[in-house]
This record gives structure tokens, sequence and C-alpha cells, in this order.
């Protein structure tokens, strides 16, 4: 009986430490919150410095890593206090950033979905807290445009039309059907689905187009060199590769020159995205086109961010400035790459 | 059947790599049908091309970690954190390389090599430290390195991917040696070492007995702690060299993306192999077979042309089937209601029921 009264003693004890332990943490975030909100809110409207909280995809690529910079040099210039953090590809560890956001009552969050889907829920959650959203660089598929404010990123769609008119533009001449074969993005993604059917788009007019083999290389070297290895194994003839960015490209030019073919003359290399390596590969023959789609929007989305949180109109759309690519121009803008 | 056969059969039916023999045929099979060339195997540049070539290529890295994963299960652990070391000792690896003055001095890249795995088996060892010295249960104790290690890589690359130039380098995971690609010949070194050190050698005996049971091992007078620390050292170093080949094949490091979720990859290989995760047996054969089978079904996705949106749902549908067939309690409890004829059983029982009364009664 002794034994049972200390074990519920010790129990109750138990409880009673976590309780407190909850409250004072309860009390303990409420303060910090109250205290972010307090230098963030106020703050923003008699010292002008506004809080972003900015929730990265990850650090995937060189494109990503100059965005990443890019996002963080303009910050410091507008004066933007900057929370920054990388989700390492993974939605949660976005919706978790996001909400921890929220919590600390930041003025502004701005964040590049990893993927288009799923994110009504920890949006309502910003609206309801009324913090603006901006979505850069990658789109969600929400019916509720209100859960957003703008969205500041490429036109992926135009990207993959751009390198469908280059391909006509190319066969123009010619009448023979041109077998392309595509490696995709990460499955799901905005920038896979959106280039692919911006490309399939253009090139469908012409019949003699035909998309022979399509698969995702997940944006990677490795993947997009093991994909194309068995696209030349199933498909003797493949005239054209259209890979969605330069990374799966530079895979691909290493198994097509392993099957003894010469990447940009036996098979025509389109890729998006111009990062360095890639550009380089254009400028060596190897690639013939590169659509851009430049990660240094930067300066364009401070600009943003600060008219969002005076509370001035936003167009609900601006696309970052972009141009293409040809071998010669990949020689001249080589030297004054930033990334 | 004729009852002459049965007792000549009987090995082959129940040989617990029946299974996955039978599933590797019928992936190869449905090439055959479904891909143009798919068994034609040619020489290019002297050296051999081709898709079954391409297999043992790129599944290369995944024979080896599978290799390293079957150890620490046979002792009743499992290591998590394979894929950092892959992605770790890669950039380490790229990094060294790309600081050199002439990438291709043959000195360089050994250094290079060697500070990889170097690396690589001393997180492996302080996976065995946490788990043998401390006793943190190994799926926690390895979880911590899975998720840090990802961090430790992208610290070394600094975030970007680093690109190399390097001839020596790329031999070990791009190149090729006597027809051959190099990757596979390293791989085989590794196969013949650990079948050597562990078949011939007490030390499988001893890896069994601690994974059955490490208290009455340690008081048989098995050192089991030496081990464990031993056998989680040998499984970073698998995957560092694993690490090693992923990244020289494409010339670039990727702190990210290497090796990501090839954990859960070679434990599936390790299982459809038919070693048990409760550890205390282990089968390297089956290991690499069932290596084989992941990453022929892979390329098969890719050469049939599955749509990438279904091609999860292809993967999960081929596992389940292997796991399935590989399991004893299901093959009989589908055996025991083709018996009861009054069960409800489905057509799809019924079949495997059939098969087996076949293997097992005719």
């Amino acid at each position: 009986m002794l034994r049972r009264i200390r074990a519920l003693k010790s129990i109750s004890a138990l409880v009673l430490a976590g309780a407190v332990a909850f409250t004072m943490a309860g009390c303990g975030s409420s303060d910090g919150s109250a205290g972010s909100s307090g230098s963030g809110g106020s703050g923003g409207s008699s010292d002008g410095k506004i809080v972003m909280g900015f929730s990265q995809v990850g650090a995937e690529s060189g494109w990503r890593t100059a965005n990443t910079k890019s996002v963080q040099e303009s910050a410091q210039e507008a004066g933007i206090e900057l929370k920054f953090s990388d989700a390492q590809q993974k939605q949660e560890n976005q919706i978790k950033a996001i909400r921890s956001y929220i919590q600390q009552k930041v003025d502004v969050i701005a964040f590049s979905p990893v993927v288009e889907s799923g994110w009504d829920t920890v949006l309502k959650e910003a609206k309801n807290a009324n913090i603006p959203v901006i979505l850069t660089d990658r789109a969600v598929d929400s019916q509720d445009t209100s859960l957003y404010k703008t969205f500041l990123g490429s036109d992926f769609v135009e990207e993959g039309r751009k390198a469908g008119q280059w391909l006509v533009e190319e066969y123009k001449d010619s009448t023979d059907p041109v077998n392309i074969v595509q490696l995709e993005g990460t499955t799901g993604s905005a920038p896979a689905n959106d280039r692919k059917a911006g490309f399939q788009e253009v090139i469908s007019a012409d019949s003699k187009f035909k998309i022979i083999a399509s698969q995702t290389g997940d944006f990677t070297r490795a993947k997009g060199k093991e994909v194309m290895e068995a696209f030349l194994k199933s498909n003797p003839d493949i005239d054209v590769l259209y890979a969605h960015n330069d990374d799966m490209g530079l895979g691909a030019i290493e198994a097509i020159e392993g099957a003894g073919k010469v990447p940009g003359k036996d098979i025509k290399i389109i890729t998006v995205d111009a990062v360095r390596d890639g550009m380089q590969a254009l400028a060596d023959g190897k690639i013939n086109y590169i659509v851009e789609c430049s990660p240094l929007l930067g300066p364009q989305l401070m600009d943003l961010a600060k008219k969002v949180v005076n509370g001035e109109q936003v167009p609900t759309r601006v696309v970052t400035e972009e141009t293409t690519f040809t071998q010669e121009q990949a020689k001249e803008a080589l030297p004054n790459r930033k990334y | 059947m004729s009852r002459t056969l049965r007792p000549l059969l009987n090995p082959v039916l129940r040989h617990r790599m029946l299974w996955p023999v039978v599933i590797l045929a019928a992936l190869l099979l449905l090439n055959l049908f479904f891909t143009n060339g798919f068994f034609k195997v040619e020489m290019k540049d002297g050296h051999l091309y081709g898709s079954l070539i391409d297999i043992v290529r790129f599944g290369a890295p995944l024979i080896l970690v599978s290799l390293g994963m079957t150890l620490v299960i046979a002792t009743c652990g499992i290591d998590l954190s394979v894929g950092s070391i892959v992605a770790i000792s890669g950039a380490l690896a790229c990094l060294w390389i790309s600081e050199l003055g002439d990438q291709n001095s043959i000195g360089g890249v050994l250094t290079a090599v060697a500070l990889g795995l170097g690396l690589s088996v001393a997180l492996g060892a302080w996976n065995g430290f946490l788990v043998a010295g401390i006793g943190i249960q190994p799926i926690i104790a390895t979880l911590i390195l899975m998720v840090a290690g990802r961090g430790v890589a992208q610290l070394i690359t600094d975030g970007q991917i680093i690109t190399v130039n390097s001839s020596p380098y790329k031999l070990i995971g791009g190149g090729y040696w006597l027809t051959l690609p190099f990757g596979i010949i390293i791989v085989i070194a590794v196969l013949a070492l650990t079948a050597f050190l562990t078949r011939r050698l007490a030390l499988g005996l001893l890896i069994e007995s601690v994974g059955g049971n490490a208290e009455a091992s340690r008081l048989a007078g098995i050192r089991s702690r030496g081990v464990l620390m031993m056998v989680y050292a040998f499984c970073g170093l698998c995957a560092g060299i694993a690490g090693l080949m992923i990244s020289s094949n494409v010339s670039s490091a990727d702190g990210n993306n290497a090796g990501l979720w090839i954990e859960l990859d070679a434990i599936l290989a390790v299982v459809i192999g038919g070693t048990s995760l409760a550890g205390g047996r282990f089968s390297l054969g089956g290991t690499v077979l069932g290596a084989l089978i992941i990453q022929t079904l892979t390329t098969t996705i890719y050469s049939i042309g599955v749509p990438p949106e279904t091609t999860l749902l292809f993967k999960a549908l081929v596992v389940t089937i292997v796991c399935l067939l590989q399991s004893p309690a299901f093959r009989e409890k589908a055996f025991r209601r083709r018996r009861r004829p009054a069960a409800a059983a489905s057509a799809s029982a019924e079949e495997e029921a059939g098969e087996e009364r076949v293997g097992v009664s005719a």
C-alpha cells in the first residue's frame, strides 16, 4: 500500500512537473512571439525594418544556390530582416518552417514550394494570422488565389514554348520525323509539369515531332545519366534530347558520349536553366540551346515585399526577366556569368 | 510431376533463393517482350555495352551498400546512415580533387580516395561505438548520422555541386577495365573478400551468433562489442566506396541527392535476399540478387516506358509480390486454404497454392 502511494506520488509529481514545464514553455513562446512581433510589427512602422520569413526548397543545384544568394543579398541591401530556412526538398519541412514564421509573426512570408499541391491548410493559417504570402519561383495549384498576394517567378510554360520554338525553327526545312526523348524534372513539380506542357503545345502543331520516350530524371545529373543510358538502348534512333534542366542534360551528355555518339551533333540537346556548367557545355558545342531560367529574383522580391507590407496593390503574377542562349551567345555571356 | 523427379526437385523448390531468382527471371522476361534489344551486348570503344551491363554498372553502388547492410542486419542491427555516408565520401573526394593543381595526378586522386574512405570508416565506427559502446538502439544511433550526415555533406560541398575533371577518378565509377565496368570489378573484389572472411573464416559465425543473442555470445567468450564495431565500420566502408562510384560516374559531387534513399533500397535488397531483419543469419548471395532485382526493376521502368506518375506504384506492386512470395507464412497460408476448399480464397491465392502444392506434395 505504502509503495503504491509512493508510486502515485511520484507520478503526480511527474505530471505536475510536466504541466509546469508546459506552461512555462507556453509563457516563453508567447513572450517570444510577442517580443518578435513587437520588433517586427510595430518596429516595421517606426524604423522601417520589415521581417521576412523565407523558406527555400533546398540547395539541389547551382541554380538554387544562386537564387538563395540573390535573396539574401538583396534583403540586406533593402534593409529587410531575413529569416531563412532550407527545406531540403521536403514539403513537411517547408510547412513546418512556414508555421514557425506564423508563430514568430513575421511581416511577410515568401517561399518556393517543393511541390504544387497540398498547401491550402498552411496558407489559410497564414491568412488568418494576417501575414501576406509571396510565392517565388514555383506556383501552387490552390483554387483559392486569395491565399497568396502574388507569385514572382519564371513562366515555366513559356520556357517550354521557347524550347519548342527553337526546335521547330531548327527542323523547319526537314520533313523527316524527329524523334525526341525528354528528361522530366521531379514528378509533380511545377517546372516539370509546365516545361513539358509548353514544349508539347508548340511541337504538337507539326506531326513530324514525336516524343518517343519521357521519364523523370529528378533534376539530377546521376539520374539524368542513368535514364539516358536506358533511352539510348531501347530507342536506337534519337534525334533530339529535351531536358528540363541543365544538370540532367549534363548527365545525359556523358551517357551519349559513352554510347559513341556526339552530343550536340548526332543528338541535339535543348535544356533549361543556364547555370555555369550548362553554359560551358553550350559554349563547347555539346548542348545546342538553353532557355534561361533566371534565379536572380531577389531585388524584385524585396520590392514586392515592401509594397505588400505597406498595403499597396501588386499584380498577382510577376514574371522574372529572362532570355535564351545559342552556342555563340553562350561564348559571349560565359565570362560575366554570376552562377 | 513424376515420382522420380521429386527428390531431385525438392531441394531446388525449397531453396530460399528460389523466389528471388524467379522474380529476376520474370523481370528479364518482361524486357524480352517489351524492349528492343534488351539482351544485346556489344563491344563499343573497347568495352562491353548494353542494357544488361547497365544494370550491373548502375547497380554496383547498391550492391556494395547492401553487402555492408547485410552484415549489420545479421547482427540484428540496421544502418540508416549509409546514404549520408555515400554523399560525404563523394563530396570529400571531389572537394580534394577540385583543389588539386593537376586533377589528373594519380597520387592526388589516390589521396582523395583514401580521405573519402577513411572518413567513411570513421563514421561507420562512430555508429558502431554508439551501438556497441553506449548501447543505443541501432535505428536511433544511425538515424543521428543519417540526418546530420547530409548536413555534413552540404557543408563540405558548400551547398554547390562540385564538378571535377579527372580521368583517374572517373575510372572508379564510370570507367572500364578489361572490357568490364570498373565498378563491377570492385564489387566482385569486395564480395569475394567478404565471402572469404565470413564463410571461410569463423567471422560469419561470430556475426550470426552476436545477432542471435549478443549477451549469450559474450558469455560464450565472443567479444560482441568488437564484432559490432567492426561490422558497422565495414558497412561505412562499403557505403564510402559506393559514394566514390556514384560521384565518379557523373564526375561531380552532389551533397543533396547523392545516395538519397539508398538506405531503403539496401534494406529492401537485403530482405528480398532472404536475410532476416531479426538477425542471426545472412545470405550474401541473396543480397546481391536482391540488389540486382531492384536495379533491373528501375532499368525496366525506363526501358518499357512506364509513365513517371505511375513508376512508384509499379515498383510497389513488384516489391509486394516479391515479399509475399518470400514469406513462408504467406505461402503456408495460401497452401492451407487450398486444402480447405470451403474457405473463401481469392483467385490469386488459389493459383499460388496450386503451384505450392505441385512443389511440395506432388
